[in-house]
């Protein structure tokens, strides 16, 4: 390719380019240079970073760190579901096994004292999975006790209607509120916020009141009634239409759209998983609810099933597992259907 | 000569500012712009006035009316003798024993429970957060406490801290230990505290981790380029992002924390162990006796109560704000 004369003379420029380097006697050799062979095979080994110590130990540290993370998370996680593992385990106990395992529990509450002495040297024993599957609890309990059903459904009746009812009126203040923002609205919005903090010891005297003044103390509606026109949901509702952007609205009304169409075709579609959230949210609190009938339905046969259960604990343990699966089962079976709405509703409401 | 240009002037600026030449009809179209405007204004406030209606009528009827009649009702000497009595009530109330007990637990629980709440769930949300595999399948599974229903809770409970119960049963069998009364000694707060922790460790936790993972990324690397520990980069960039979370989270704490009673009142019933007296008990027990003046006078104290840790809880987040707008 090159010609000799050629090649001569590029291996006299390389000689000569290594007579210059070499001939600058007080160099300072650099950091590769200084290293012996060995310490260069180390170097390369710390390079490529697998076989090197320090490497090592930093993944192994990776590593048992996340196991220890998921350890606990594990630990965490099992603790926040075995009781509910544990209640439908039981509850297919017969009601003997039940009696047998947990029966010394109950006779150290009250009203028990007279066959105390048959427990006295036992110690209860934790069973998770039952001797022998049998449905006995369930059968006795729907079929002997008839008002354990009527409980139920007095539930259901109180909670449906304040559910449904709270997020329409909700829907609609807060809507008001998102988009109109005047400064006597925002006096009105901050005492409706105030309202929702109140605890309910201090809301129950004057809805107590004002039940005794409507006639409607000891009927349903006075826990329906002020259920429905709680402010809890209006406050996070409200949060979430704000959030809408403006240029949305501006759009739909450049197109004609009235402030009806707006709140039925954009605000309330934007807010599709804050409005599952909140009613799954509501659902259970008002599903436990034990302060309002305890006070407003001084009627036994008019009280949810949240109230009747406690006495069922203490009273028949033969029939309290199965009692309480079936009860866990509504809101289960929503918390399942809607947990993904849930977890969103949940996670943009505490993000501004 | 000057006087013709000065008028030509005039004008010119009369025409450019008015729109129209001729004065009357101005005045005219300002008068029907500002008439069609306070309409446009009255419509509005017409319209979404309109969508507050049913809740604001609900709200009135059953909240701020009866509360102005509680207001009333505890100034006078009982609810059928509506003589004015000034502060006696109040005096009544505040010198009663049982009242003051429940405040103390009631306040006492909410002090230690919120904080010990946040801190759990901030701890387990930042865990959760370092990349663990399965970190929604974890978060499903936390969440199912929320969801069960406290009288099965309450079961379980039972099952385990009763004097019989299971706890007992291992402290004796495992570690051969005397048996404590879990729910009638000076251990009930524990007791109550894990369940309330247990309660609502998941719904905290998913809060903290949607703020989380709302924190950009951006900042965090330069701050990790620029030599940040882990440490720095949690307090100083990472706890101005939570800080508004921290506070909603904090609330509904608090909330939750009042609701505690329920649990309390279906483990243990009306007269439970002194430290677990709460003012929901005090309540209940007031409205067996139908001793209106009181009940109202405790009431609206707790109202008064209530609004000043609000007051100070919106200061404070109010400052927490304006810090991360700088």
């Amino acid at each position: 390719m090159y010609s000799d004369k050629e090649i001569e003379r590029r291996k006299a420029a390389t000689l000569a380019r290594r007579y210059i380097y070499t001939s600058i006697a007080d160099r300072e050799l650099s950091f590769f240079e200084k290293m012996s062979d060995s310490e260069k095979e180390e170097f390369y080994a710390k390079a490529r970073g697998k076989g090197s110590g320090r490497a090592r130990a930093r993944d192994v540290r990776d590593r048992v760190s996340m196991v220890l993370g998921v350890l606990i998370a594990v630990l965490v996680s099992i603790m926040a579901i075995i009781p509910i593992f544990y209640t439908f385990l039981n509850s297919f106990m017969s009601s003997r096994e039940i009696a047998d395992n947990y029966g010394v529990i109950f006779q150290s509450l009250s009203g028990h004292a007279s066959d105390g002495a048959t427990y006295l040297a036992k110690t209860p024993r934790m069973q998770v999975i039952p001797q022998q599957v049998s449905i006995e609890q369930y059968k006795n309990l729907l079929l002997m006790s008839p008002t354990y059903l009527l409980k139920f459904w007095n539930s259901i009746f109180l909670v449906v209607p304040i559910v449904i009812g709270q997020m329409a009126v909700s829907c609609l203040a807060s809507y008001s509120f998102a988009r109109y923002r005047r400064k006597r609205r925002e006096v009105l919005f901050f005492s409706y916020i105030i309202l929702m903090l109140m605890p309910f010891q201090v809301t129950l005297v004057p809805n107590y009141m004002i039940s005794e003044k409507l006639g409607i103390l000891n009927t349903p509606w006075a826990i329906i009634l002020p259920g429905i026109f709680s402010t809890f949901a209006i406050f996070l509702l409200t949060k979430y239409m704000r959030q809408i952007p403006i240029a949305y609205i501006e759009a739909a009304k450049l197109d004609g759209a009235t402030e009806w169409q707006i709140f039925t075709k954009i605000a309330l579609p934007t807010c599709k998983s804050a409005i599952f959230a909140l009613t799954i949210l509501l659902f259970i609190d008002y599903w436990n609810m034990v302060e309002q009938p305890i006070v407003l339905l001084t009627d036994i046969n008019k009280q949810p099933l949240s109230v009747f259960l406690s006495q069922i604990n203490e009273a028949e343990i033969g029939i309290a597992f199965a009692a309480s699966a079936l009860y866990m089962i509504p809101p289960l079976l929503i918390f399942l259907w809607g947990e993904e709405y849930l977890v969103e509703g949940i996670s943009r409401s505490g993000v501004k | 000569m000057k006087d013709v240009e000065n008028k030509k002037q005039e004008d010119t600026k009369e025409q450019i500012t008015a729109l129209t030449v001729d004065p009357s009809r101005r005045e005219q179209i300002l008068k029907d712009k500002k008439r069609l405007r306070t309409a446009r204004r009255i419509k509005e406030w017409g319209i979404f006035t309109g969508y507050l209606t049913p809740s604001l009528v609900g709200v009135l009827l059953f909240f701020f009316l009866p509360l102005l009649m509680l207001l009333k009702t505890s100034f006078q000497r009982s609810s059928t003798n509506t003589e004015f009595i000034g502060f006696r009530n109040y005096e009544r109330v505040l010198t009663n024993d049982a009242f003051i007990l429940a405040a103390k637990n009631t306040f006492k629980f909410a002090i230690i429970a919120v904080p010990l709440a946040v801190l759990c769930a901030l701890l387990l949300a930042i865990l959760l957060n370092t990349g663990i595999p399965g970190k929604s399948i974890f978060r499903s599974v936390l969440l199912n406490p929320m969801m069960v229903p406290v009288a099965s809770v309450v079961l379980i409970w039972q099952v385990f801290f009763s004097y019989n119960g299971v706890v007992n049963g291992w402290a004796m069998q495992f570690f051969d230990l005397d048996k404590i009364d879990w729910l009638k000694s000076d251990k009930a707060h524990i007791v109550i505290l894990i369940l309330f922790i247990w309660k609502n460790l998941g719904y905290n936790m998913v809060l903290f981790l949607a703020a989380l993972n709302n924190i950009p990324g951006e900042i965090l690397e330069s701050a990790m380029l620029d030599g940040a520990g882990a440490i720095t980069r949690f307090f100083k960039i990472k706890m101005h992002f939570l800080s508004s979370t921290l506070f909603f989270v904090a609330i509904m704490s608090l909330i939750n924390s009042f609701k505690i009673f329920r649990e309390v009142y279906l483990l243990t019933g009306d007269h439970p162990y002194d430290n677990l007296y709460m003012l929901q008990h005090f309540m209940n027990n007031a409205f067996t006796n139908l001793d209106y003046s009181k009940l109202s006078s405790g009431a609206i104290l707790m109202c008064v109560v209530m609004l000043v840790i609000v007051g100070v809880l919106f200061f404070f987040e109010s400052k927490f704000d304006s810090d991360v707008e700088d």
